[in-house]
């Protein structure tokens, strides 16, 4: 009797085994079958936001089904990303944007993230905003050395503002710091959007920014140098913080993940589908002031390891010198 | 005036005139829906220009977010819940008024001002867009901590009855605005260790919780949905020109309300969410009658809807001169601009001088069409809302509520909160600490903390950092305005008790 009731479930197991396999195998051959959800885990209207809906419609062309962007803000982005890591199915039709340095400093800076840096599929980093010092277009300082001369005679006088704490605004801020031997003042702010206002008014002397800024407000705002490796194409004459003599290369990148565990073949799909758009819509990402990248497969792991070595030296001096 | 008139051109054509109405109605209904913000309608819509060309983009997003800020008082008049956070001040007389049977001549006022407030925005950014743009940037850390100091004194007007309460209820709500990643230092606090509550609790979703499930609650706990039949002799008087001779009856109640939805227009960051509380409370300060005020005023009313309007054209000040944003929508707006190549900035009125003038006339034309789909839709809203039974009603509410707080982030998390936070609403209510303290609490707090942290970082360098607070004649104005403020309530009190006191001597001595 037992025997028999065993080798009943012992089917009935197997069997739906086969037909999870099955499907699943289905799901792969025809994949993608119905509408990819692309979540976008900051607010509408973001730089993010915005270049999730230049890729949409090339995307949808491409792969042939609809992609709704969604939009999940909170936490910088932790939320999101923390609720995905947790609930996503690895299938490829929940994909989500993530951006570099937060899914790297978050985890290391906070203790209730939710998320792991490694805890994502990547996709590809598609497009990357280089740090610059921005100021008054009609102030004092034209030049960095005209910057550095003046937080050396005003220890902490000098503010820079910048989009969030351990951000890249904030750590390319401290590299600044620490290579010319000044004392500057970092004031965090919740976005790129109220800092343009305080820097314009006065209530801050600089701000490290993304050059987006620089391109966006050229006849308000001065760009002193850029923190890329060569100069960006929409700000010519401004000198890299290396043509300077200064060591400093960093900014934002963004790109697209999946769960851990998608099938490869899924992958290379997404992979394919993101490298045709990036370059369909490269031309009218660099007019808003964007560099392209085209990071996939074991370039886009090694770039996020690369800038989490980077960034921890930064944030476990800054921890050593709290205590 | 070449520009202009070639502006007006551009828009004299049927597809212009189609796109103002439908954009106009679109918003109407996705501001009449608690959980849909004007942001929100603009976001979802901005697709849709992305084929359209610049100008035609622009005037639709203009008109849906000119609608949206006007629609979201339908749901503060017919269900007590604002549809947006512009028209909390809104519920506070609309509802009372809708309770009394007053409903459509409620929709009616709050229609005429909304057109005036629009119109009046249009004409700010018409003739005073670069001084007011550069009074914008004046407002640094010190000033944003100082105006929401301004803020919360508004709870001693908000709070009905004890001034101890409200104050009890604006803390509850500056505590629940502290949970969450703090919004200076990234720092996250109170999250019980559950990551979602890094997202902390978002405002709308507090306004909806706090608003919409206690007047359910209430609805069923009544058996009877709470709207007054309306009366014959009140169809008449909510006629348009009867309404708008009522409205333009008081002007100086008009035009206060414009400047103060305006000046906080232009400030970066902040819009109808507080305009039309101010400036709610400025009328009530200036009434002759401010006991009155919350049982159905039409002053009030009036003071809420002109001055949230005025936001929508007011708030682009900063926008088209200088590329600032000057409310959360207005970033949506800036989005478009750039996508088409459009850089917002002074030279934008002379470079694309006939598109931009355009984009403003439209506003103003937008404003103008609120009038005839506000009270068409107006009364359907109404008819639907009175003659549904309550046992659909309120399921139906509910449900709506839902979806609508689900889809603003799109979080289940949110709806646990919306629900918890409305029950908890509608016992704190059963003891007298009202939702408007709270929900007032929660937006201020913010406002005031980033604006106080940011002050004293900013004076690393003086020996007492705190001295940046009272640095700039900017902030003199506003310390003044705050304590005047605070002290009136009392002064009225003092000067209503010595008033009373002569009358009882005068009395004696006969």
């Amino acid at each position: 009797m037992k025997l028999k009731r065993f080798i009943g479930c012992f089917c009935m197991v197997l069997a739906a085994v086969v037909l999870a396999t099955i499907q699943h195998n289905d799901a792969l051959a025809a994949y993608p079958d119905k509408p990819i959800n692309y979540i976008i885990s900051f607010n509408p209207g973001g730089e993010s936001d915005v270049t999730a809906r230049l890729q949409q419609s090339h995307l949808e062309k491409i792969l042939g089904v609809t992609v709704n962007v969604t939009h999940k803000p909170g936490g910088g982005g932790a939320v999101a990303w923390s609720e995905f890591q947790r609930t996503a199915r690895p299938d490829g039709y929940t994909i989500i944007g993530v951006n570099i340095p937060h899914i790297i400093a978050q985890p290391m800076e906070r203790k209730d993230t939710g998320y792991t840096t490694d805890g994502f599929e990547l996709i590809m980093w598609f497009h990357f905003t280089p740090n610059a010092l921005i100021v008054q277009r009609d102030g004092d300082i034209k030049t960095l050395a005209d910057f550095i001369k003046l937080a050396k005679a005003k220890p902490k006088a000098v503010t820079v503002a910048g989009s969030g704490t351990y951000s890249a605004n904030h750590l390319d801020a401290l590299r600044l710091d620490k290579l010319a031997g000044i004392q500057t003042t970092y004031v965090p702010h919740t976005g790129t959007g109220p800092i343009i206002p305080a820097l314009m008014g006065g209530h801050v002397t600089s701000t490290m920014n993304y050059t987006m800024v620089g391109v966006q407000y050229k006849d308000k705002l001065r760009t002193l140098a850029v923190a890329a490796d060569a100069r960006v194409a929409m700000l010519p004459d401004v000198p890299t913080f290396k043509e300077l003599g200064y060591d400093i290369v960093g900014g934002a990148y963004r790109g697209v993940a999946v769960p851990k565990g998608t099938p490869p073949d899924i992958v290379k799909k997404l992979t394919d589908a993101f490298l045709k758009t990036t370059d369909l819509i490269a031309a009218k990402q660099r007019e808003m002031g964007f560099e392209i990248t085209t990071a996939t497969g074991k370039q886009a792991i090694d770039l996020v390891a690369r800038m989490k070595a980077d960034y921890g030296g930064i944030l476990s001096e800054l921890e050593a010198q709290k205590k | 005036m070449d520009i202009c008139l070639q502006a007006m051109g551009a828009l004299a054509h049927p597809k212009m005139i189609l796109l103002i109405f439908g954009g106009v109605t679109i918003g109407l209904f996705a501001g009449a829906m608690p959980g849909l913000t004007a942001t929100m309608a603009l976001a979802v819509l901005l697709p849709f220009t992305f084929t359209m060309t610049p100008l035609d983009g622009l005037v639709a997003l203009g008109a849906v977010y000119m609608g949206a800020i006007y629609g979201g008082s339908f749901a503060a008049i017919l269900v007590n819940t604002p549809g947006t956070p512009s028209s909390i001040a809104t519920a506070f007389e609309g509802y009372p008024m809708a309770k009394q049977g007053r409903a459509l001549e409620a929709i009616s006022v709050a229609t005429v001002a909304s057109a005036i407030g629009g119109i009046a925005g249009v004409l700010f950014l018409l003739f005073l867009a670069p001084p007011l743009a550069l009074l914008s940037i004046r407002f640094g850390p010190a000033e944003y901590f100082w105006v929401a100091m301004l803020g919360l004194t508004l709870i001693a007007t908000l709070s009905e009855g004890s001034v101890f309460k409200g104050f009890l209820g604006g803390t509850i709500g500056i505590m629940l605005g502290t949970i969450g990643l703090s919004p200076v230092g990234g720092e996250s606090r109170f999250t019980l260790g559950i990551p979602v509550m890094q997202g902390g609790i978002e405002m709308i979703v507090a306004l909806i919780g706090l608003f919409v499930i206690p007047e359910l609650y209430n609805m069923a706990a009544l058996g009877r949905a709470s709207l007054g039949a309306v009366s014959v002799a009140d169809k008449e008087k909510s006629s348009f020109w009867r309404v708008a001779a009522k409205v333009f009856s008081k002007p100086g109640n008009l035009i206060r309300s414009c400047i103060i939805g305006e000046i906080i227009a232009i400030m970066p960051g902040a819009g109808g969410n507080i305009a039309n509380l101010v400036a709610y409370n400025e009328a009530k300060r200036a009434s002759k009658t401010p006991e009155r005020f919350g049982t159905g005023t039409t002053e009030g009313l009036i003071a809420s809807e002109s001055s949230n309007n005025v936001t929508v054209a007011g708030s682009m000040v900063p926008l088209l001169t200088l590329g600032i944003p000057g409310a959360p929508p207005d970033a949506v707006i800036l989005g478009v601009m750039l996508l088409h190549g459009l850089r917002p900035g002074i030279e934008l009125f002379t470079t694309s001088g006939v598109l931009t003038y355009a984009f403003i006339f439209s506003m103003g034309l937008a404003a103008i069409a609120m009038v005839p789909v506000g009270l068409l839709g107006g009364r359907l809203i109404y008819r639907v809302i009175f003659r549904t039974p309550h046992f659909f009603l309120v399921p139906t509410i509910g449900l709506a509520t839902i979806v609508g707080t689900f889809a603003l982030r799109n979080s289940l998390s949110d709806v646990m909160i919306m629900l918890i936070l409305g029950t908890t609403g509608y016992l704190l209510k059963q003891i007298g600490i009202a939702s408007a303290p709270i929900v007032l609490g929660l937006i201020l707090g913010t406002i005031a903390e980033v604006g106080y942290v940011q002050a004293i970082l900013g004076g690393a360098a003086y020996r007492f950092p705190w001295f940046r607070l009272f640095e700039n004649p900017l902030s003199w104005i506003l310390i003044a305005m705050v304590v005047v403020s605070a002290a009136w309530p009392f002064l009225l009190a003092l000067k209503r008790r010595m008033w009373s006191a002569e009358k009882v001597n005068k009395g004696g001595a006969k």
